[in-house]
């Protein structure tokens, strides 16, 4: 939300110049782990993210004939239940999975990777993934850098929003709003290290109670993400309302960073390439042709102002 | 709650039946988790739908609404045919070896003693013998045909695991799991806890459906232990405290009941209710009766209560019948009551039957409502389309809406289901002219009295004469009631044993019940809560959290009635020599001398278990019983009885009679035999329930439980909607004998069609929480369905089980 706070920025989007390093997490990076086998789906973590940062999203409708409300993630929802009916054929059981999404806050961020607005996502030392709105130029590449489909673009501002991982908080020693609220435990908020034992206790239950196959979510293909869950299928994470199963940064958002990026800095400047970056990244997430025309414009604005600039 | 909410993490078994903890109490199912997570316990989950709870059990078994004591009955028959009981346990804490009576007979699903024209039974059979010396006759071999013990056998044996497949369509294998899984604690060292809520209490049989929860509880030996109990989990934050304060119709604060219209001599009306021990040895602790009732009596009129005039007995109300929610809005539907307050309550919504409901209302003179929001009862008379379609011209009714503080805009205790009084303070100024309820109540007290002092009227002491001590009278401070409810010493109080001695000085808070006196010497307004606010200072504001034992007691955080002690009945977690049944889980013990341990213990703290004192010492026999003597109206021992909207029509467990098809013993007001639904009309079984993002009908006026779940739904099953034709998202009819409600159908796999009795039921689920007022999308009340019925005892609506009709609209 605000990089005007104590901790320590290891990453920028679009930036050269090299991020201060003077100073570490000590503490180890942080992490949140969700632990779905202990989640009742109340929402308590959905209605305190609204309160701690201020969202409120529209009272909505119940058409899509489920529990989760408000129905998708929005700039006014940084956090929701999704519910999932499965009928497990080899117990006989149904289950009702219940995930609480939200940003994974990968190691390996692909919206930051994506992001061609120098300081508009920023990676702290701790690992906690946050966009500087105030850079934002709403170009809408994190959302099709990101694996998790998690970035919004608002309506109102035409900026990107998404779970801050309460870095305001965490910066001054606080758990984020939804592991304090939370009445069962189901989130939990620690170092990494610490998170991950925690989880080997929780997995060590699950498999004595008959889920052979429950694991850590923490996939590597994100270098490991800041915000893991313990899941009783973690062989199946699609169950839990398509939770990716092996999620990557697309690569040609690869390609944007590592060889096409200095390139066309050098020979055309960052929002000019937004479009071609954008043709050629456009992957599994569809931005909406409203979206795309309204980047485009943006884009030739961009241009526009540079052109003329004196 | 027999024990509490910390308690549930010593549990090693868990069934939540009758409710639906993680989405009613998700703070609460926190302990439900950590028992889990620590230690290593088992959660059955048993309801008609798969719920929130039943997605982080172990097992969920589905079960049709309204059949639970035929599941339960079934789970006694199991327990003691295996033989997997705790022996020990049900031989000195039960009236297993109590003898009943000879006169007493059950009959084809009706006790003896019926009389079915008033639909009512003569109790005098329902007891057990007694012996020449006046105790109960016992036989301790359990030999004795008709010992409790043998009759239990009978009357449960006929509720078998092919039964409760068939009655209940719970898959006999689930049934036979929770049966295991229950068993498994008969041993001493292990321990199941049921939390259950009102998907118990309501049905037309929801009393007995819990007294069969408890009686498989005791045959566990599960009743007083550490992870243990019965454990009713309260909706209200405040209702456990309302409960204690006799607020219900005929009941006075900390359990006392009002005088019937026949008991018009105090003496006889004390000496009913002051129970002699009917065992040797026995406590029968309402031996003290009349201790409470009198320091109740000075606690309420003060000097105006003398003995010449038996403590002012001619003030109270001496009821020629129940004065329930039923009974009252019945008689306003008669045009028998002018007037109504609805404080902190809109009944509009709460009670059964909305159109019924409102009915009354428009035949009131005068309404007020004392609440913080805007409630659909205050606006029951304006037209809010389809959602409250009433003729605003035709009612003239005049509404008076006082608006009132909410909790955190004033100072006071609230009593939680673990009966842990627990003191708060003001956190924010009430909004424009909202008063606190004491201000409103005594602003109306002060005005009657003053009219009364000026111009008389047909009885003006009990108004006239009500004691009003309070520094500020047009708005006593918090403090002062609650002060007053603990009691304090009126004169100086010696002690009995050593008159020399000083007890209390005059106008010092009591430290307890046990200081309480039957001779006007002391003063308490809730005998239960004495201990409360002592000479100590405030116990309800104590906010230490440790735990020395690791049990979880944590004896100086607040204050939990009776006497600080968080597990009831804690005396029988012992065996007969007084040494723990399991001493890992230590609440008490016998040291040679005295009871110690991690609790305050349930009897006489110096009474060895030589004296042979049984440990439920509010029982005059010392035992817990599995034979309810008089305590219960439909009968001594719980019996399955259909719903009033049956889906079968017949009770099957007792088909031939038709007499035993639902409650024998459940008032049916006149005229509501027509409201009831009929399966060829209305072929599915309706039940109403609670969702996590909303309590009650008040938090649709606030915006984020609002966004989280913003429109009126009900939950079919897959094939239930194909029949009908719809699709998820799509609306729906759901219509009863009694009106209609129109929503959005949620096709879930979590119902499925049951088979009962050969014949395919299907169950729809309505959520409660909404109403034409508020920031939620408008919706119909769900009472618009439910029947004006309730139970035989309690009187509580059969919210839970009616027959509707579902159509696509």
């Amino acid at each position: 939300m605000s990089s005007l706070q104590s901790l320590d920025i290891k990453r920028r989007s679009a930036t050269t110049t090299p991020s201060p390093s003077a100073r570490s997490a000590h503490a180890g990076e942080v992490a949140k782990l969700i632990d779905v086998s202990k989640c009742i789906g109340c929402k308590a973590c959905q209605t305190a993210c609204m309160e701690w940062n201020d969202l409120r999203d529209e009272v909505g409708t119940v058409a899509a004939g489920v529990y989760d409300n408000p129905t998708d993630l929005s700039a006014q929802s940084w956090t929701v239940m999704r519910f999932s009916e499965y009928e497990n054929e080899a117990s006989g059981n149904l289950e009702w999975l219940i995930r609480k999404d939200g940003c994974m806050h990968c190691e390996d961020p692909g919206c930051l990777k994506a992001c061609p607005s120098p300081g508009a996502i920023v990676q702290y030392a701790n690992g906690i993934v946050d966009f500087q709105e105030e850079n934002c130029i709403g170009c809408g590449y994190c959302v099709t850098g990101c694996p998790f489909d998690v970035p919004r673009i608002s309506k109102k501002d035409n900026k990107a929003y998404k779970c801050t991982l309460c870095s305001d908080r965490v910066a001054v020693g606080m758990e984020p709003a939804c592991v304090k609220t939370c009445p069962t435990g189901a989130i939990m908020f620690g170092t990494k290290e610490a998170m991950k034992d925690q989880a080997e206790e929780r997995i060590l239950d699950l498999k004595e109670r008959g889920f052979d196959q429950a694991g850590l979510y923490d996939p590597a293909g994100v270098g490991g993400t800041h915000v893991m869950y313990v899941l009783h299928h973690a062989d199946k994470p699609s169950l839990y309302h398509g939770l990716p199963d092996s999620p990557k940064i697309s690569p040609f958002v690869g390609l944007w960073k590592g060889v096409a990026k200095p390139l066309a800095m050098a020979a055309l400047g960052a929002a000019a390439v937004g479009s071609l970056f954008h043709y050629i990244t456009k992957g599994p997430n569809d931005v909406s042709k409203e979206l795309e025309d309204e980047m485009e414009a943006k884009d030739r604005e961009a241009q526009a102002n540079q052109e003329t600039a004196p | 709650m027999t024990n509490h909410w910390v308690d549930i993490r010593n549990a090693d078994v868990i069934l939540i039946m009758g409710g639906n903890a993680a989405e009613a109490h998700p703070c609460g199912f926190k302990w439900v988790t950590e028992a889990k997570a620590h230690n290593k316990a088992h959660l059955m989950v048993v309801d008609p739908r798969f719920n929130r709870s039943a997605s982080v059990a172990d097992m969920y078994a589905p079960i049709r609404s309204g059949s639970d004591l035929v599941f339960l009955g079934a789970v006694i028959n199991y327990l003691l045919t295996n033989d997997k009981i705790h022996h020990e346990y049900v031989l000195n804490y039960t009236d297993f070896s109590f003898v009943v009576r000879e006169d007493f007979a059950f009959d084809d699903g009706i006790f003896s003693g019926y009389n079915p024209e008033k639909r009512t039974y003569d109790k005098a059979s329902w007891d057990y013998e007694l012996g020449h010396d006046g105790y109960v006759v016992t036989d301790p071999t359990l030999q004795h045909p008709r010992c409790v013990y043998q009759w239990l056998k009978k009357h449960y044996a006929g509720y078998t695991p092919e039964k409760v497949e068939s009655i209940c369509g719970t898959p006999k294998a689930k049934f036979l799991h929770v049966c295991e899984k229950l068993a498994s604690t008969a041993q001493a060292g292990r321990a199941a806890t049921i939390l259950y809520a009102l998907g118990w209490t309501h049905h037309s049989t929801g009393a007995q459906i819990l007294r069969t929860g408890a009686m498989v509880q005791l045959l566990l030996g599960n009743i007083g232990i550490a992870g243990g109990g019965m454990n009713a989990l309260r909706g209200h934050s405040n209702i456990q405290g309302l409960t204690d304060l006799g607020i219900l119709s005929a009941s006075l604060p900390g359990y006392l009941t009002m005088p019937g219209q026949a008991e018009q001599d105090y003496s006889k009306y004390i000496a009913a209710r002051t129970q002699m021990p009917l065992r040797p040895g026995q406590m029968s602790y309402w031996q003290n009766y009349p201790k409470f009732h009198v320091s109740l009596m000075k606690s309420w009129w003060g000097p105006a209560a003398t003995a010449e005039n038996n403590w002012a007995y001619d003030y109270l109300p001496k009821l020629d019948k129940q004065y329930d929610m039923l009974q009252i809005f019945d008689l306003m539907h008669q045009g028998k009551v002018n007037g109504y307050i609805a404080q902190g309550f809109n009944p509009l919504a709460a009670l059964s039957n909305k159109d019924r409901v409102r009915s009354g209302l428009s035949k009131l003179k005068f309404l007020v409502v004392m609440d913080p929001l805007a409630t659909e009862t205050s606006e029951f008379w304006k037209n809010h389309g389809e959602y409250n379609d009433v003729d605003t011209a035709s009612i003239q009714t005049e509404v008076f809406r006082l608006p009132t503080t909410c909790f955190a805009e004033e100072e006071g205790s609230v009593v939680s289901s673990s009966r842990v009084l627990q003191w708060h303070w003001k956190a924010a100024e009430p909004p424009g002219e909202a008063k606190t309820d004491i201000y409103i109540m005594s602003q109306l007290h002060l005005r009657l009295k003053a009219l009364y002092k000026a111009k008389g009227g047909k009885f003006p002491d009990p108004i006239v004469n009500l004691w009003w001590p309070y520094a500020e009278a047009e708005e006593p401070r918090p403090e002062e009631i609650a002060k007053e409810f603990n009691g304090r010493a009126l004169v100086q109080l010696n002690d009995p044993k050593d008159p020399t001695k000083v007890i209390r000085k005059a106008g010092e808070q009591l430290g307890g019940f046990g200081e309480l006196r039957d001779d006007g010497s002391t003063q308490s307004g809730c005998w239960i809560w004495t201990g409360c606010w002592t000479t100590a200072g405030n116990q309800m504001a104590r906010r230490d959290n440790s735990d020395p034992t690791g049990i979880g007691n944590t004896l100086n955080w607040a204050w939990a009635w009776p006497a600080n002690r968080r597990v009831l009945y804690n005396r029988a977690s012992c065996d007969v020599a007084g040494k723990p049944f399991n001493p890992h889980r230590k609440l008490i013990g016998w040291n040679g001398s005295a009871w110690t341990g991690a609790d305050v213990p349930d009897i006489g703290a110096t009474l060895g278990p030589d004296t042979g004192t049984g440990p439920f010492i509010m029982n005059p026999e010392g035992v817990a019983r599995f034979f309810a003597r008089k305590g219960m109206n439909e009968g001594p021992f719980p019996t399955h009885y259909e719903p009033f909207d049956t889906p079968l029509g017949y009770n099957p467990m007792h088909p031939k009679n038709p007499k035993a098809t639902s409650s024998p013993a459940a008032r049916v007001l006149p005229g509501i035999w027509d409201t009831f639904g009929k399966a060829e009309e209305f072929p599915h079984v309706g039940t109403t329930y609670r969702l996590t993002e909303h309590f009650h009908y008040w938090t649709k006026h606030s915006l984020l439980n609002a966004i989280t779940q913003p429109e009126q739904f009900v939950e079919i099953s897959e094939s239930l909607a194909e029949s009908v034709g719809v699709k998820t998202g799509e609306m729906v009819k759901v219509s009863s004998k009694r009106g209609y409600i129109k929503a959005v159908a949620l096709v879930t796999k979590r119902i499925k069609p049951m088979q009962i009795e050969g014949k395919t039921v299907q169950h729809v689920g309505i959520p409660i929480h909404w109403g034409f007022k508020g920031l939620t999308k408008p919706g119909f009340l769900a009472n618009t369905l439910t029947p004006f019925v309730g139970d035989g005892n309690s009187f509580t609506p059969e919210f839970k089980t009616f027959l509707v009709k579902v159509e696509k609209v």
